[in-house]
């Protein structure tokens, strides 16, 4: 049987706009509850697998058009796996500093925060800088996205990739500045979280792509 | 819309836009382009006459109120539908005269525009929004929230559509559409076979409302997972709400194989890649095994919220519980799974072979199972109750028979051997608007004709409805039942002329059964203006239909606020047992937090407007500039903290008192 | 409020549990590469996949924290449709172009398997 009451009286703490508004009532006591309930993190992951699902395709194109070098270069020809390893390394130390980075915030350290955040940003930008290398350096090779469709599909997959840490950095340093504006407000937490999951899915991305584009393609 | 395009030139302001580019000697789209202008025009002199430009922005523009989103959502369908049907009504036109030798009055460079915009507007234009719009509106009524997750990026959503959708219309002025079928196969949408901006506007149109798409998705699905009014279980919510979160599953699953597909193809156009082209390892047909991975879940995003709307008027117009509720969250929850594995039945010709063809076969006809299940739930609903014959049930009939009729045709095309016969021939074009008419758009008529009251407190002039279910149902009936035999005969689709004058009367007909879906499209039109019209004598109260769930149990239209108080809910159909209960709502209000209105999203979606028209005509530099803004007023936007507010109690009184529920 | 944030952000010991795990995870793939370990193609590829995919399931349990009560398991469904959806794109694909390929044998397969004729020609003659 069901019944259906109106419960008068109970405040309406739903959090309403994209981002929980805590800023505004930094003291209330609902603020636990809010965050609790704040349909951000849930939201933001379905974002995420929607990305997933991009990768997905450009990695089903890499599968099926991958072998089609049309007389040009093979991976072989191309791949170095030392410096796919140094890249691989310098993406998995900014997953962890990140991680450190949460765990200072979690304590409310600012400082702490910030200075791994830095860290992050530098093993970000190192990545950026290699893939930035490597690709100018394949198409001095004449190995660029319009030599063959197995190129194209190399450039488009990592290149996305590389896109999305670009803007992951974009919003580090977005992200870094409203900290030293506001400090760590639950707001902020929210957003740190959130970045944290970018971030880190960022990461998991990449052990797809240096497993499936360029080891499995070196043996 | 030059019949012989431009040569190609490049100026480092304008990129390749030239003034050649504007179709002067056009008769048709100068004519159109007067009519749109003296129509813009008046309707600017009126707006500014009545001093209303301050309240549609004010009220309209910046509202991230869900309610507000899903009008405009709606409003945005219905002008698509007219651009849409104006399209369809020009190929009627044309395949009725143009045979044996008569070359009918549009040439082919036109013709070819003509049914690829009407498909794409029809598909993401219309039926999107229509989708779309329902689902904003209604859901959060219906599980006790005040408003989406995110109500800023509903509004954002809304505008990238309204961006996609411009920039659609803006090519019949300005240089041309794309001439290569809704879904634009490659090779022939590839830069050697599409030279011109046509197939440019359509890429950078689908990408800017696909954004919107998406982010509407992942919108609704946070809504329904984190904003159900405390105490509703998933299995305690109405059936619309669990078709709409299928379908936002749906679109987050399959939209970004979209986004991801035709970022490929701008690839090959714009910068020499390889993926789909004839040369260099390119392989054209993943283009179509890609888009068909979306295009698939595509047919069930459109249809699945229709199937909730039809749930819910069955069951309100039959005054009993849905039949056989858990079967039909199961039998759309198995759509939702096998809708990602039969897109190959849309290319058995392709040459997969014996063992691929069969296996999607297979799982073609094993997907109309659970849909089967459904008709049958709603047979059974209406099955010894109380049906009342109104409107709205109207369409549902309409719908139940010629869906049916839809979905048997298309287990026929299931059949590989078959659709060797009827592949790209017009039986299968009967077929897909025998589901998308009778399917998607009769659902979205019943749905408008039964929410309308809630959304404006007033009904529909019935007369008026009436006839525009009539003209639509048999002006169907008449228009595509030709095209199935014609089908049978072999015709091919898209056909621009044809020698076999034997065929003549059948177009013939066709093209009257669209003039009677012009009755009713017309039709509507009248009834809106007739009930806006007539509105004080059509007033109704808060529940006029005698419904069941949630959004029948507040005020028509709504409070910003939606409920003025918090609902605990438990079980299902829950205004049903607030009614039996004799609930009224307490008079001890309490503050209500809401989100407050931004510009951000129109302002955003308008720079991606200019992006997008930058990046069609190569104009570079404009690009630029235009990209660097959206992501500066997006981060600007994210400095801003302050972005919610509390109705005091008094004015939450106040609001009630003018219309509580008696 | 302090086991909420633990609880989702993690702790010390998570985050060098799966560096260490990931680390070594990584490591392997790469040292059978370049080390040139002489096993079976089929084998060395099957261990690359493997070793990822297990990376993959480091990275969500210790770094993103998917597990069953985050979200109500909302995190977990969204992530295992992902998943399944994502074999469909991938095993899909593959196994229609490649059965496509195998039947209507595109222009480029052509000309190489012409180029291969041509070269065992040269080499027998």
């Amino acid at each position: 049987m069901s019944t259906v009451t109106s419960s008068a009286g109970k405040s309406i703490v739903e959090p309403l706009a994209d981002e929980p508004m805590h800023h505004a009532r930094p003291t209330s006591g609902h603020e636990t509850d809010h965050q609790h309930h704040s349909p951000t993190p849930i939201g933001f992951w379905i974002y995420l697998m929607s990305d997933c699902i991009i990768f997905g395709a450009l990695f089903a194109t890499y599968a099926v058009l991958g072998y089609s070098y049309a007389g040009g270069p093979a991976p072989i020809d191309l791949f170095e796996p030392g410096f796919v390893a140094m890249e691989t390394a310098l993406l998995l130390f900014s997953s962890v500093t990140f991680g450190l980075a949460m765990l200072q915030a979690d304590k409310q350290k600012v400082d702490g925060a910030l200075m791994w955040l830095g860290v992050t940003a530098l093993f970000g930008i190192g990545f950026i800088a290699m893939e930035v290398y490597e690709f100018n350096h394949l198409i001095h090779l004449g190995a660029g996205p319009d030599r063959s469709a197995f190129l194209s599909a190399f450039f488009a997959l990592v290149g996305t990739h590389g896109l999305h840490v670009t803007f992951g950095l974009v919003w580090l340093f977005t992200l870094m500045a409203q900290i030293k504006m506001h400090g760590l407000i639950p707001a902020n937490m929210q957003r740190l979280g959130t970045l944290s999951m970018f971030w880190h899915f960022l990461d998991l991305i990449w052990i797809g792509v240096f497993s499936f584009v360029y080891l499995v393609r070196l043996v | 819309m030059a019949s012989e395009q431009p040569a190609e030139t490049f100026s480092p302001i304008f990129g390749r836009l030239t003034l050649d580019w504007i179709p002067i000697h056009e008769p048709i789209l100068i004519g159109t382009f007067a009519g749109v202008a003296l129509g813009g025009l008046i309707f600017l002199a009126l707006m500014t006459y009545f001093k209303l430009w301050a309240p549609l922005w004010n009220n309209w523009v910046v509202s991230i109120d869900h309610k507000k989103i899903g009008i405009m959502y709606m409003v945005l369908g219905f002008i698509m539908m007219v651009r849409g049907f104006a399209d369809a009504l020009m190929m009627r036109g044309q395949q009725a005269m143009a045979a044996g030798g008569n070359e009918g009055w549009l040439p082919p460079h036109h013709y070819d525009q003509v049914f690829t915009a009407h498909g794409v507007i029809m598909i993401f234009f219309v039926a999107m929004p229509f989708v779309t719009g329902v689902m904003n509106y209604v859901m959060p009524l219906q599980i006790g929230a005040r408003d989406v997750a995110f109500p800023f990026l509903n509004n954002f959503s809304f505008w990238m559509t309204v961006s996609g959708a411009l920039l659609i219309n803006v090519s019949l002025f300005i240089g041309e559409f794309a001439r290569v079928g809704w879904l634009a196969f490659p090779p022939l949408s590839g830069a050697n076979y599409s030279t011109g901006p046509g197939m440019d506007y359509y890429l950078w149109a689908l990408q800017i409302a696909g954004v919107g798409t998406t982010l509407s998705g992942i919108n609704l699905i946070a809504t329904i997972l984190k904003m159900r009014a405390p105490g509703m279980k998933m299995f305690d919510m109405p059936i619309f709400t669990w078709t709409a979160l299928i379908t936002n599953v749906l679109i987050v699953a399959a939209f970004p194989v979209l986004t991801a597909t035709l970022a490929l193809l701008t690839l090959d156009r714009y910068l020499g890649f390889h993926f789909f082209t004839n040369d260099f390892g390119g392989n054209a047909m993943m283009y179509v095994n890609l888009i068909w991975i979306w295009g698939h879940p595509e047919v069930y995003i459109l249809i699945i919220p229709c199937f909730g709307i039809i749930s819910e008027i069955v069951s309100t117009f039959s005054g009993k519980p849905i039949f056989g509720y858990r079967t039909m969250v199961w039998a759309t929850a198995c759509i939702m799974v096998l809708s990602f594995i039969v897109w190959l039945h849309h290319f058995f010709t392709m040459g997969s072979g014996a063992s691929v063809n069969t296996f999607f076969g297979i799982t073609t006809m094993i997907i109309s199972v659970p849909t089967g299940v459904k008709i049958f739930n709603w047979l059974f609903t209406m099955y010894k109750g109380r049906v009342r014959l109104e409107v709205p049930m109207l369409w549902v009939i309409g719908f139940l028979v010629t869906f049916t009729i839809g979905g048997m045709t298309g287990v026929m095309l299931a059949i590989p051997p078959v659709d060797f016969q009827l592949h790209n021939t017009l039986f299968l074009i009967a077929h897909f608007h025998n589901v998308i008419i009778g399917g998607v758009v009769f659902a979205i008529y019943a749905g408008v004709t039964y929410w309308w009251p809630k959304a404006f407190g007033f009904q529909l002039d019935e007369k008026w409805g009436k006839r525009a279910f009539w003209g639509w149902f048999i002006g169907f009936y008449v228009a595509f039942m030709p095209l199935y035999a014609l089908g049978l005969m072999g015709v091919t689709r898209r056909m621009n002329s044809y020698p076999d004058a034997g065929w003549q009367p059948y177009f013939i007909i066709a093209g009257i059964g669209a003039l009677i879906i012009l009755f009713g499209i017309l039709s509507t039109f009248m009834c809106f203006a007739v009930s806006i019209m007539n509105r004080k004598k059509l007033a109704c109260g808060n529940d006029p239909w005698d419904a069941r769930t949630l959004e029948w149990a507040t005020q028509s239209p709504p409070q910003q606020y939606n409920f003025p108080q918090e609902l605990n809910v438990t079980g299902r159909e829950a205004f049903w047992h607030m009614k039996k209960a004799g609930f009224k709502w307490s008079t001890d209000y309490a503050p209500i937090h809401m989100p407050k209105d931004t510009a951000t999203g129109v302002v955003i979606a308008g720079i991606a407007f200019v992006f997008g028209f930058a990046m069609v005509w190569y104009i570079w530099w404009l690009a630029i500039l235009t990209f660097v803004a959206m992501i500066a007023v997006g981060i600007a936007h994210t400095f801003n903290y302050h972005r919610d507010y509390y109705i005091p109690v008094d004015e939450v009184r106040q609001t009630e008192a003018k219309g509580a529920l008696t | 409020m302090a086991d909420h944030t633990a609880h989702s952000h993690g702790t010390m010991g998570q985050l060098m549990i799966g560096f260490a795990l990931a680390a070594i995870l990584t490591i392997i793939p790469f040292y059978l590469i370049m080390a040139e370990v002489d096993l079976p193609r089929t084998t060395l590829i099957a261990w690359i996949m493997g070793l990822g995919a297990v990376q993959i399931i480091v990275h969500l349990v210790f770094f993103l924290h998917v597990n069953k009560s985050a979200e109500e398991g909302w995190t977990l469904s969204a992530t295992i449709f992902s998943v399944v959806i994502l074999v469909i794109v991938l095993a899909g694909s593959l196994w229609v172009m490649h059965n496509m390929n195998e039947n209507m044998m595109p222009m480029h397969e052509m000309d190489q398997q012409i180029e291969q004729m041509k070269s065992l020609q040269s080499q027998q003659g």
